[in-house]
C-alpha cells in the first residue's frame, strides 16, 4: 500500500480565529504575543483576574470584562446579570469586596427595546444581590449587522479585604484544591438553546455573585492562598494557569469533581468534556491542608457554594502540569484546552 | 449515570485487568479500530492496567483523520463561494487542507456552520431558499445512515438548494489493507462497536478466517475495552481466530437492517483515497445515480490548487498501527493541536491529539505520567 504523507502546516495564524477567544492555549498566545508585549508592567504581568493597586494605603482591585454571549436571554440568566456577576466575581477572586461598577453598552440598530429593558432589569437585580452600585456608563449604537444585538462591558472596582496576596504565586505544595459546586451548567445551558443545536436539557446557567462565599472564608479567618472563577475554559484551564504560574503540580481526582448527572449526560451526548465547559458562578480555592474541613464547612453554609468539594492537592514539582486520577484509577495529564472544544463526529 | 457508571466502575475495571494479566503468557499486539476507543484508552490510561506483554496500537477509525486533503480543499473552495452555506460536523473545521482549514475559511468570511445532524442541514436549506446549502458528509458506517437519510429526505421533499460533499469510508476494507501490508504487526482487532451496531458483524467472518485473526466487536467504555482485550487474548492464547461480540448490549449480528437499506438505497460502494494511506479499492461510498444531483462535487465547479506534501508527518504509519504518535519526531514540537502537521493531531479521536492532551509524550509513552504519579 502506498504511504502518502500529510500536507505542510498552514501558515502561522494571520487572522483572529474564534479559538483566540476560547480561553485556552490560543488565547494565552494572543495575550502573550500581542497584549503583554505591548502593555507590560508589574501589575498586568501577574496575570490575575484583576489588578490589585495601592492608593494612599488603600488596596483596590480593578477588573474589566466584555460580554458577547448569544443568545442574550438564556435559561437561568441574561447577558445583563452575567456581566454584573462576572465582574463582581473577578473582584472577589482578588479577595476584594465589590465597591462600584461601570456599564458600557454597544447596541445594534433594531434591537427590541423590550429585550434591552429585560437585560437592564436583570442587571439591576444582580447588582442589588451583590450589593454594588452601577455608578457610570456609556452607550453606543452600531449599524444593523455590525453587532450581535448587544455587547456589554462592565468594569469593577473593589476594596481588597484579603490580609495577604491572593493569587497563583501564593499557592504552596500541600495546599488543597476546593471546587465550589457542580460544574458545567452555564456552558450547557447556553449550548442547549443556541441556534442550530437541537438539544434541550433542563439545565439552568449557574450565573451568580460569588462574593458572599469568598467573604465568608475571610471572615472565618481561613488562610486563602488563591481563588479563580471557572469561566472560559472551565476547571482545566484555571488549574493549568495556576500550576504554570506557581510552578507546582496540581493533581485532581475525577470522582471528587462535582458534576451533575444532567451536565455529564449532556456532555456525553455532545462529545464535550465538562472540565472544559464554562461556569459563571463557580470557583476554585486553594487553602492549606489544615484548613480544608473548616473551609468546606464555611463554603457549604453559603447557598452559592453549597456543593463545595475537595477535588485535589498541590505537589512540589516545577513541571507546572495538572494531572487527573481517572475514575478507573489511572493517571493522565489534564491539559489546557486547545482551540474551541468541538463536538465529535460519532 | 445509568449505562455509563457501571462500565467505569473502579473495582470491576481492576478485576477485569487482573483477569487479563493472569491469562496472558505471550506478547500480543492488538489494534483497536475506532478513534473513539483510542480516546477512551488514552484518556483513562487503560494501557497502564494491562500487562507489558500486551501492546495496543491505534487504528484508522477516525473519520477526520482519514478524510483526504483534497476533500478539505474542495470543502474550503466551495465554502468560499458567496451563495454557499457549508455545514459540517465540528471536528472537521480544524483539519488543515493544503492551504486553509474550514476554520480559516470561516475567519475570512465564509459561511461555515457546525451542525450535530445532517438533517439539520435540510432545515438550514429550507429556511435559506436563496442560498446553496452544502453538507460535508464524512465518516464511517456509523454516520452513513443519517447522511443517507438527509439525501433521501431532500429528494422526497425536492429541496433543490441542498447538496452533499461526500467522503464516506468503510471499515472492513481498511482492516484488510492493514492485514495485507507486509509490515503488519496486528495480531487481533477490537472492532468498532458503533460501526457494527449499524452493519452487524457478518462481514468480519471472511477477514478473520482469511488472515487468521481474532476480531471482537467492542464497546467504548473502559470495562468494554478491557473485556474486548480479555476476549481476544483468550483467543490468541488458545490459537483460535473467531469473530465474537463483546458489545452485545448494542450490537446484533445482523445489525440495523432499516439503516442498512437506507444506506444501500442512497449510496454505492466506490474506491476512496485515505489520507496518509492512499487509495483503497471498494473502501468508500458515493451517491447513487438517482441521488447524483445532490453531489456537491458535480454541482460546484471549483479549482483546487497544487498540494504541497510534507515528508515529516507519519500519519499513514500511525493510522496503520506501524508507529505510535510519540515516535514521530515532530510530535509535540513542530506538530501540536494548535499547529497540526496532520489530521490525527486535530480530532479528539485522533491518536496523536489524544497522546498530546493526555500526556503520553515521550519515547516510552509514559514519562510525563511517571513524573506525575510519583508521590501520589
Amino acid at each position: 500500500m502506498a504511504i502518502l504523507s500529510c500536507p505542510l502546516p498552514r501558515p502561522a495564524t494571520d487572522r483572529i480565529l474564534l479559538a483566540h477567544g476560547g480561553g485556552g492555549r490560543l488565547t494565552n498566545q494572543l495575550i502573550e504575543s500581542v497584549f503583554l508585549s505591548a502593555f507590560s508592567n508589574p501589575v498586568l504581568d501577574s496575570r490575575h483576574d484583576g489588578a490589585v493597586l495601592s492608593a494612599n494605603g488603600v488596596r483596590l482591585a480593578m477588573t474589566t470584562d466584555t460580554y458577547v454571549v448569544h443568545p442574550l436571554l438564556f435559561p437561568g440568566g441574561t447577558i445583563g446579570d452575567l456581566a454584573v456577576n462576572g465582574t463582581v466575581n473577578d473582584l472577589a477572586m482578588c479577595g476584594a469586596r465589590p465597591f462600584a461598577l461601570s456599564a458600557g453598552f454597544v447596541l445594534e440598530e433594531g434591537l427590541a427595546m423590550e429585550t434591552l429593558r429585560t437585560i437592564v432589569a436583570s442587571m439591576q437585580a444582580a447588582a442589588k444581590v451583590a450589593n454594588v452600585p452601577i455608578v457610570t456608563g456609556d452607550t453606543k449604537v452600531v449599524d444593523k449587522g455590525k453587532g450581535d444585538g448587544l455587547f456589554l462591558n462592565t468594569t469593577g472596582v473593589g476594596v481588597v479585604v484579603a490580609p495577604k496576596t491572593v493569587g497563583p504565586e501564593s499557592v504552596r505544595a500541600g495546599d488543597a484544591v476546593l471546587v465550589s459546586g457542580e460544574l458545567g451548567a452555564h456552558g450547557i445551558a447556553i449550548l442547549s438553546v443556541r441556534e442550530g443545536l437541537e438539544f434541550e436539557g433542563p439545565v439552568r446557567s449557574d450565573t451568580a455573585p460569588l462574593w458572599s462565599a469568598v467573604e465568608a472564608l475571610f471572615e472565618a479567618g481561613i488562610e486563602v492562598h488563591c481563588l479563580r472563577d471557572l469561566t472560559r475554559g472551565g476547571l482545566s484551564s484555571a488549574l493549568n494557569e495556576i500550576a504554570s504560574v506557581a510552578r507546582l503540580r496540581i493533581t485532581v481526582d475525577e470522582v471528587a469533581i462535582p458534576i451533575s448527572d444532567v451536565v455529564r449526560g449532556a456532555c456525553e451526548l455532545l462529545g464535550l468534556d465538562p472540565l472544559y465547559v464554562a461556569n459563571e458562578g463557580r470557583f476554585v480555592g486553594f487553602v492549606p491542608e489544615s484548613e480544608v474541613d473548616h473551609a468546606l464547612e464555611i463554603l457549604r453554609s453559603q447557598a452559592v457554594s453549597a456543593g463545595a468539594m475537595r477535588a485535589g492537592t498541590v505537589h512540589e514539582d516545577s513541571s507546572g502540569i495538572v494531572t487527573l486520577r481517572s475514575r478507573v484509577g489511572c493517571h493522565r495529564v489534564l491539559d489546557m484546552l486547545s482551540g474551541e472544544q468541538l463536538p465529535r463526529i460519532c | 449515570m445509568k449505562f455509563l457508571d457501571e462500565y467505569r466502575d473502579y473495582s470491576a475495571v481492576q478485576k477485569m485487568a487482573q483477569t487479563i494479566r493472569r491469562g496472558t503468557t505471550l506478547p500480543w499486539t492488538i489494534m483497536e479500530v475506532c478513534g473513539g476507543q483510542t480516546y477512551t484508552i488514552v484518556k483513562t490510561g487503560l494501557q497502564d492496567l494491562l500487562p507489558d506483554k500486551i501492546t495496543l496500537v491505534h487504528g484508522p477509525g477516525c473519520p477526520v483523520c482519514v478524510t483526504p486533503v483534497a476533500m478539505i480543499d474542495y470543502a474550503v473552495a466551495i465554502a468560499q463561494r458567496p451563495e454557499v452555506i457549508l455545514c459540517s460536523f465540528g471536528d472537521m473545521l480544524r483539519v488543515p487542507g493544503s492551504m486553509q482549514s474550514l476554520f480559516d475559511a470561516k475567519a475570512s468570511g465564509a459561511d461555515v456552520r457546525i451542525l450535530y445532524s445532517p438533517l439539520d442541514a435540510l432545515k438550514v436549506a429550507r429556511s435559506n431558499p436563496k442560498r446553496e446549502v452544502v453538507f460535508f458528509a464524512v465518516g464511517f458506517e456509523t454516520t452513513a445512515p443519517a447522511n443517507a437519510m438527509a439525501a433521501w429526505e431532500a429528494k422526497r421533499e425536492n429541496i433543490q438548494n441542498f447538496s452533499m460533499l461526500v467522503s464516506h469510508v468503510l471499515v472492513p476494507p481498511a482492516m484488510e489493507a492493514i492485514l495485507s501490508s507486509p509490515d503488519c504487526r496486528v495480531q487481533a482487532f477490537l472492532a468498532a462497536g458503533h460501526v457494527c451496531m449499524v452493519m452487524g458483524f457478518d462481514e468480519y467472518l471472511p477477514i478473520s478466517q482469511k488472515y487468521r485473526v481474532p476480531i471482537v466487536v467492542t464497546g467504548f467504555e473502559p470495562l468494554d475495552l478491557l473485556e474486548g482485550v480479555r476476549m481476544v487474548v483468550a483467543q490468541l492464547e488458545s490459537g483460535r481466530a473467531e469473530v465474537e461480540n463483546q458489545y452485545a448490549r448494542a450490537v446484533r449480528r445482523s445489525g440495523n437492517r432499516p439503516a442498512q437499506h437506507r444506506i444501500a438505497e442512497v449510496f454505492e460502494v466506490t474506491g476512496r483515497a485515505w489520507r496518509g494511506i492512499g487509495e483503497i479499492p471498494s473502501s468508500g461510498l458515493r451517491l447513487r445515480e438517482a441521488y447524483r444531483h445532490f453531489d456537491a462535487e458535480s454541482r460546484f465547479e471549483v479549482e483546487i490548487g497544487h498540494r504541497e506534501e510534507s515528508s515529516e508527518c507519519i500519519a499513514g504509519l500511525v493510522l496503520q498501527g506501524l508507529r505510535k504518535p510519540h515516535q514521530c519526531p515532530a510530535f509535540g514540537t513542530r506538530c501540536t493541536p494548535d499547529r497540526p502537521l496532520g489530521a490525527p493531531m486535530v480530532s479528539s479521536e485522533g491518536a496523536c491529539a489524544a497522546y498530546f492532551h493526555f500526556g503520553r509524550r515521550k519515547e516510552d509513552g509514559n514519562s510525563i505520567l511517571s513524573i506525575a504519579t510519583a508521590g501520589d
